[in-house]
């Protein structure tokens, strides 16, 4: 699909291409799906599942080393009362604070992800925001979240947004010629209609995104079960069109154990199982572990416990 | 290991079925003259629910009397007094709905996902909605005083028991008729609890009679000379019998009957939705929807991508316990139907037709047909053409829009039918060509009281729903 990148103009045609999308329909699927009713062993796994899907997030101007420590730890043993937890399967940071994590996690399969490109506005100048990215993977960060200029997009330069997202791209490889994988996040919440979602997501998927993700978490709207749907169709299109497969990962605004099913549902029949792991799947939340910790603690023992029984980090 | 959804049954608890019910006549339920009874099954499990009445001419004949006498005193009410009773059942609808949805998925089969997210709420709207219209009549449209016109006789279908009910007899209430209804042979029990609503909002007695019984009941009933109107739903071939009975007399009529709606998915339709609409339109209610988008006109230059994620998209539908709250496709509502089915489906292959189905285990007892796509389908197929109402979609394909227009009018029928495209001059083009009482644009199945609904050609005629559907039962 290397022409369709070949120029502005080509690259403009091609994401106005795309099949439109009926907001109403999306919507009204999204919802659909929402009143699955998952009970008893399939709650069980879903919650175990999500556990190990989790970019276990603090991305505050207050963070401590200490509590990006406690974090950690957290991720690494998510409930002390029962050692079978899965670990969540990473801890995503600012750059700063990569050393540290990295530090902490050191011989777990936990991945330390940063978010980087000058998040979470992303109005930075490239060379800076390409610095941002290296120093990170430098510091040893496994994935980079970054976020794409949506004024660029918005004003119709997709392009300049293709490019910039490869050079960060290039940016994510490490010396030994490895590299850091790398999301590529939208803020769908400013994009505005779900046209430009669908066409965003072609658009880094196009530029080599590892995975797309909806948001910062730091605007009004964040992860909705519709833009999460519509970015799932997109990567199934895209692989059955490429071969290539790419992740998925909402962030902001998914709290509850209730939440997560219905996104895990919206996996499930939308592209599969096999984007049922956290190689192709993320939750970016901080809150969600502790309720999620909850409700398995409810199905193992068969109370609710309480917020007392998890622990605050 | 892969996300299989465990069972997640809907209690059956909240629902209590007497073993045997009787005619609802003056306001009290009674056996027929006869002692004639008939057996209700659950169409999942062929387990026999109850038993019901079967009404007799002379039980008929008793309804139609009781109907008449109320109808003095009802119709003399302020309109805004016949919109309290009507105001209370909607509520009533309402409060006791999980029961009405668990009931109604037992006795028809359908998804209990659909009777408590569809049909229910639907039916409390459509009894709020004609309870509004009760005291403003003189604002509908029909002079300032418009008069109702009496005793009206309602025979209804099987596919939405209770959505058919509030069709019916809201309109006919908030109006000032008083009616007889007669629900279909094989789901009279929503219907007998309906009785059992209007007694609980403290009805007028014969305000509202139900009679059980097969289609001799409704013959007597659409013959009977104490009444003044017969509305219809159900098929062509019983609506054109009814309307020969009624030629000569004064009483009016309204039929809404079969259907082959056209599903037309253009090369800019927002594909995604374009195959959620598909399923919907009929797979939704088992197909068992006069209304359903059986047939569906792609344009050729998207077929192959579209019938690949159709096809996909079938194999996600869940076919199994119409209880299971996951379940999205439930089991034909009877034997006679899958019969039909059947036939048709069968005489789709043999005409020529690619016949293609997902994999998916189908319960044991129960009748049950899985979701069933035909290509290589052409104008002449009689499943291009015969309502097989079922879950089988008749695939055609187009080049142009002028094409797309000229196959889907080829119908006897003219009930239904969608577009799909994201352009918004060719949706109002189309749209304005189709014969079709009703034409969905980036939708399909979708219902709202306020909306009137109806047929063109032999899908029948008069509209139900808004306020056009005040119309069928006033005296204009």
């Amino acid at each position: 699909m290397a022409d369709v990148t070949a120029s502005d103009g080509a690259l403009r045609r091609f994401l106005h291409g795309l099949p439109g999308v009926d907001p109403v329909g999306l919507e009204a699927r999204a919802a659909a799906l929402g009143t699955r009713s998952i009970k008893t062993t399939a709650k069980a796994y879903a919650i175990d599942l999500a556990i190990s899907m989790i970019d276990l997030t603090t991305l505050e101007g207050a963070d401590t080393p200490g509590k990006v420590r406690a974090l950690c730890a957290k991720a690494l043993n998510p409930d002390p009362t029962d050692r079978g937890t899965p670990r969540t399967a990473a801890i995503c940071v600012y750059p700063d604070m990569v050393a540290t994590a990295a530090g902490a996690l050191a011989g777990s399969d936990v991945k330390v992800a940063s978010v980087a490109t000058a998040f979470p506005a992303g109005r930075a100048a490239l060379p800076v925001k390409l610095a941002d990215t290296r120093d990170a993977v430098a510091a040893g960060a496994d994935e980079i979240d970054m976020v794409i200029d949506r004024g660029a997009f918005l004003a119709g330069r997709y392009l300049s947004v293709f490019e910039e997202i490869k050079a960060v791209k290039e940016a994510c490889r490490r010396e030994d010629g490895s590299a850091a994988r790398l999301k590529v996040i939208f803020e769908t919440g400013e994009l505005s209609t779900y046209d430009n979602i669908r066409r965003a997501s072609w658009l880094g998927m196009l530029a080599g995104a590892d995975f797309i993700k909806t948001s910062t978490g730091k605007v009004a709207v964040n992860a909705t079960p519709a833009n999460t749907l519509l970015m799932l169709e997109a990567v199934r299109d895209f692989r059955a069109t490429t071969g290539v497969q790419v992740g998925v990962k909402p962030a902001g605004g998914i709290r509850t154990t209730k939440d997560a099913m219905k996104f895990l549902v919206l996996v499930n029949e939308t592209v599969g199982e096999e984007w049922l792991t956290n190689e192709w799947f993320r939750f970016g939340a901080s809150s969600l572990l502790n309720d999620l910790l909850m409700q398995r603690q409810k199905l193992s023992t068969g109370r609710y416990s309480g917020p007392d029984y998890v622990t605050v980090d | 290991m892969a996300f299989e959804y465990a069972p997640a049954p809907e209690s059956r608890a909240v629902v209590d079925i007497a073993p045997s019910y009787g005619l609802f006549i003056d306001g009290e339920f009674r056996e027929a003259s006869d002692g004639k009874v008939f057996k209700t099954v659950s169409p999942s499990t062929e387990e026999v629910l109850s038993e019901v009445a079967q009404a007799s001419a002379e039980d008929v004949d008793a309804a139609v009397k009781a109907a008449r006498k109320a109808f003095e005193k009802w119709s003399a009410l302020p309109g805004s007094e016949r919109a309290k009773y009507l105001f209370r059942i909607a509520r009533i609808i309402q409060e006791r709905s999980r029961e009405l949805a668990v009931l109604e998925t037992l006795d028809n089969g359908k998804p209990i996902k659909e009777t408590r997210d569809a049909d229910l709420p639907l039916v409390a709207a459509h009894f709020f909605y004609y309870a509004g219209w009760a005291d403003k009549l003189g604002h509908a449209g029909f002079g300032p005083d418009p008069k109702p016109l009496g005793v009206a006789g309602q025979v209804i279908p099987w596919n939405f028991p209770l959505l058919m009910l509030a069709w019916k007899i809201a309109p006919a209430l908030a109006a000032g008729n008083t009616v007889v209804l007669k629900p279909a042979e094989t789901t009279p029990l929503s219907a007998l609890f309906f009785a059992d609503i209007c007694r609980q909002a403290g009805l007028p007695k014969g305000v509202v009679n139900i009679l059980t019984g097969d289609g001799t009941t409704g013959a007597a009933l659409v013959g009977h000379d104490g009444i003044d109107k017969v509305a219809f739903t159900g098929s062509t071939a019983v609506g054109k019998q009814i309307a020969r009975t009624l030629a000569g007399t004064d009483k009016r009529l309204t039929l809404e009957l079969g259907g082959k709606g056209a599903n037309i998915v253009f090369d800019d339709a927002p594909i995604d939705q374009a195959v959620e609409g598909i399923v919907n339109g009929i797979f939704f209610n088992q197909g068992q929807v006069c209304c359903a988008g059986s047939r569906l006109l792609v344009q050729e230059s998207i077929q192959d991508e579209l019938l690949d994620a159709l096809k996909r998209r079938m194999s996600t539908l869940r076919v199994g316990d119409p209880l299971d709250k996951n379940t999205d496709v439930g089991a034909i509502n009877s034997a006679e139907q899958l019969a039909r089915i059947t036939a048709l489906a069968d005489s789709g292959e043999a005409e020529g037709a690619e016949r293609w189905a997902p994999a998916c285990e189908l319960p044991g007892a129960g009748y049950w047909f899985a979701p069933t796509l035909f290509t290589n389908v052409t104008q002449a197929h009689r499943i291009a053409r015969e309502e097989i109402f079922g879950p089988v979609l008749s695939v055609l394909s187009f080049r142009t829009p002028a094409e797309a227009v000229a196959k889907a009018n080829n119908s006897q029928y003219g009930l239904s039918a969608g577009i799909w495209t994201e352009k918004g001059s060719r949706m109002l083009a189309v749209a304005d060509k189709l014969r079709a009482g009703v034409v969905w644009a980036n939708t399909f199945n979708k219902f709202d009281p306020t909306s009137p609904f109806g047929g063109f050609k032999e899908s029948g005629f008069g509209r139900e729903g808004g306020r056009h559907g005040l119309e069928a039962y006033l005296d204009v």
